[in-house]
Formats: C-alpha cells, structure tokens, sequence
C-alpha cells in the first residue's frame, strides 16, 4: 500500500515549480511602472515612523514556550494511540499519569496568567 | 458499478503494465506514476480553488439577500476563471523597504505546501497519492509549515501591519494546532491507525462523529483556527490590519496567497471528512464521489459559519483556546479511552 516518500518530494518539487510558473507568466504579461512614490511602505500616506524589525512583545514567544511542550506531548501521544487497543491497563494509566503531569503544567501557566492577554 | 468504482486504480493499472511491458524499472515507474498524479493533484487543485471561490461569492451573496456574481457566463460560472486571466496581467508592486529574498520566496513555499497537502488525501480506496504509514502526522506536520511562510511574510514585508498580522497568525495557529492534534488522537485509538485509507475504511460500519463528538467539535473550530477563517480571521482584520500579513503583496504573489488560503479549505475540510464522516466509505456511489460530497459538505458548513459569526477578539479566541479547547480535547483522550477499555472489558465478560 505504502507508496513511500518519492511521491512526497515529487510533490514537493511540483508544487513550487507550479507556484513559480504562475509567477513566470505574470512576469512576462504584468506591465511596469515603477517609481519611488508607488515603492514606499504602505501606511496612513505618510513615512513609517521609526524601524519595523523590533524586540517584539513577550507575549507571543510565551505561546510558543507552552506549545513546545504540548507539541512534543503530542509526538509522544500518537505512539501509544496508535497501539492503544493492544496494549494493557498498565499503558492506559501511565499515559493517564503523564497527561496529568502537563495537566498541571497548563494549570501553572494559568495561575501565572501566561493566557491573559494584556 | 465496481468497474466505476475502481476506475482510476484501473487506469494506473494500466499504465504500470505497459511500462512494465516497455521494459521501464520499478523505481522509474513509480516516478512517472507520482508526476501523473501530481498532474491530476495540480489540475483538482486549480479547478477546486475557481470553483470555491466562485461558491463562496455565491453563498455569501445568498446569506445577504443579494445576487453575487451572475454576469460572466451561466450563473456566473465563469467570473472566477475572468478574474484569474485578469490578475495574469496585474502589475507586482515590491516595496523598497522589504527583505527581498524572504518577501519573494514567501508566497512560493505556501503554494507548495497547499498542494503537498492535496497529495495526502485519500480519494479513494487505494487513491492517496503520497500513502504512508503516518500519513495523518505527516498531514499535520506538513500543513505547519505554511505558519513559517506567513511569518516570512509579515517580517519581511518590513510594514507594521504585517507584521501584527504575522505575528497574531503565527501565535493563533500554533496555539490551535495543539487541540486540532489532540481531537485526531481519539479517532487514531478508535481505528488504530494512522494511515488516512485505513482510518476511513475503520468506519465503515459506523462513522467517527458519531463516537467522538467532542472530538469533531474541537476539530472544527481548531480547523477554521488553523484556516484563520472567520470568526477567526482577525490575523487579516481589514479594520485594524488592512490585509495583515500580506497587506504588501499584489499581482499575482498576492494570488498565490488568495489561492493558499481557499485550497487549503478544501484539504481542511478533507481530512475532517476522512478523519469524522467515514471519507469514501458509502453505499452505491463510487468511493470518490462520497468523498468529494462530504468534503463539500464540510466546505459549506465552513463558508455558513463565516457568515453567521462576527468576528472573535484576538484575546478571547487566545483563552479560549488554552482555557476551553486543550482541557476539553484532553479529556476526550482519557474518555475515549475509558470508553475503549470498558467496551473491550465487557466484550470479553460478555462471551
């Protein structure tokens, strides 16, 4: 059943070959005229003020701290569905054992206030 | 009525043999076969992305008691297909201030990621283009990656409301991904499976939806999250953001995007087909079709609830998320297995 990963790469490739196709015929049909004015930074009609790349709010990169863990705990979850039905009680109650352990890791970025957004 | 059903593997089938007969390797064949589908894919593909944009223009003007498109071709069946040709010929403005490599290749990944995805889905018994082992964590794995072309394209567009845009898809995305995950672990332990065929050949006596509600709940609002459709599309807020993270982009690297987001609709709606309503399992019909149908099933109920919801305030869709939908899908997990081990418990007392 199992096609392996040759149509994956083959897909891969295709695609963004696609993808530059589309773009290669807009370049060759789009009209151009360019300019200083039409190549400003898109904003309220006046210059940007100040640097757009910045240190940028805390509170995104806490987000993505939390969803590291629960990510990996995912990696770790669908293993031991996949085999759930075969495998024992014993299984059942170490996995209900470590979901409580992240249990208790989303329940302390909680109390700590991690999800308000301010 | 078989000979219907089996159509496409027939026409492999023959293709095969006559490599095969032309004195072609194995390896070699296999490559031809997967640059055929990829054709196929890419042809779905294109005509999926005019057909649903050409529906939802359509519903959206039925939801508000106006005509929508009707004048290009039978009921307007063509003004997607005018609007393509037209956007051939739009002008791309690049601003000056962009990181160029980054703001370039941006649009190009997330259109290759899109059609990677297509390759996934089980059209059929025996009809997914790339069949693996995992294919429903690959499936995840994959569409994760287009959260990096979106925030390649909101910091590189070096514009604030990208940015913002960028950074809000970014941090609702993968907070959603973690419950979109966890629904799917329910219906892995249900078929024991990973393997999108198999899941959907699992139901073929009783669908998913039926034993994992909570599981297809989680799953839709996780998915139109994922999607950043509405209710949840504050990451493109027009009030606030203008366009968020593609607010720089126009011609035809702003169609890529536009393309993106509706096929993706599609393959979204696909998988919780494949993964809740039983995929090409179905009586009479050819297994495509049945597919097909419930994919589109799915589609309508995401373009209705676009329509029926305003949207949601990035803050309360962020609690909601952590506070409602992760302890929810958990405690589907330990549901689902309770449920499983007091089904097999009772099985086994019963005989």
């Amino acid at each position: 059943m199992s096609t392996g990963y040759l149509p994956l790469v083959i897909f891969a490739a295709g695609g963004m070959l696609f993808a530059l196709v589309v773009l290669a015929t807009n370049w060759l049909f789009r009209p151009r005229h360019g300019g200083r004015e039409k190549e400003r930074t898109y904003e309220c009609g006046l210059d940007t003020e100040g640097q757009t790349w910045i240190q940028f709010k805390i509170g995104y990169y806490l987000y993505a701290l939390v969803f590291v863990v629960f990510d990996v705990e995912t990696v770790f979850l669908f293993p031991w569905a996949l085999t759930f039905k075969a495998s024992g009680m014993v299984s059942f109650a170490e996995m209900a054992i470590f979901i409580a352990v992240l249990a208790m890791g989303i329940w302390y970025a909680w109390r700590k206030g991690a999800f308000e957004w301010n | 009525m078989q000979t219907l059903n089996d159509l496409f593997l027939i026409v492999s089938g023959l293709l095969r043999g006559a490599m095969g007969s032309w004195g072609f390797a194995p390896g070699l064949t296999d490559a031809i076969m997967a640059l055929v589908s990829f054709v196929a894919i890419a042809a779905l593909v294109t005509v999926n992305i005019i057909v649903i944009l050409w529906v939802d223009r359509r519903f959206a003007a039925f939801f508000q008691e106006r005509l929508g498109p009707n004048r290009v071709g039978p009921f307007g069946l063509l003004q997607s297909i005018n609007d393509a040709v037209k956007l051939i010929g739009k002008e791309s403005i690049m601003p000056a201030a962009v990181d160029k490599r980054v703001y370039k290749f941006a649009p190009v990944l997330i259109f290759t990621v899109t059609i990677v995805l297509y390759g996934f889905l089980p059209y059929g018994k025996g009809l997914a283009p790339i069949d693996m082992g995992a294919g429903l964590l690959f499936f995840v794995a994959v569409s994760s990656t287009s959260t990096i072309a979106i925030l390649m394209a909101g910091w590189g567009s070096n514009n604030k409301y990208s940015l913002l845009g960028g950074m809000r898809t970014v941090a609702q995305v993968i907070s959603y991904e973690i419950p979109l995950a966890f629904s799917m672990i329910g219906v892995v332990m249900l078929s024991g499976s990973m393997n999108l065929g198999s899941i959907s050949a699992a139901q073929h006596t009783l669908w998913n939806i039926i034993l994992q509600p909570i599981a297809f709940f989680v799953f839709i609002v996780a998915s139109l999250a994922e999607l950043t459709r509405s209710p949840f599309d504050m990451t493109e807020a027009e009030q606030e953001l203008i366009a968020g993270y593609h607010t720089e982009y126009s011609g035809m690297r702003f169609a890529l995007f536009f393309m993106a987001e509706y096929a993706n609709l599609f393959s979204v709606a696909a998988l919780g087909a494949t993964l809740f309503l039983g995929g090409w399992e179905g009586p009479l019909l050819p297994g495509y079709l049945w597919f097909i149908g419930k994919t589109w099933a799915m589609v309508l109920v995401i373009l209705w609830l676009r329509w029926s919801f305003p949207r949601a305030r990035v803050d309360k869709m962020m609690k909601f998320n952590w506070k409602v939908l992760i302890p929810l899908s958990i405690a589907n997990i330990l549901l689902t297995g309770v449920g499983i081990k007091l089904y097999q418990y009772f099985s086994t007392v019963g005989r």
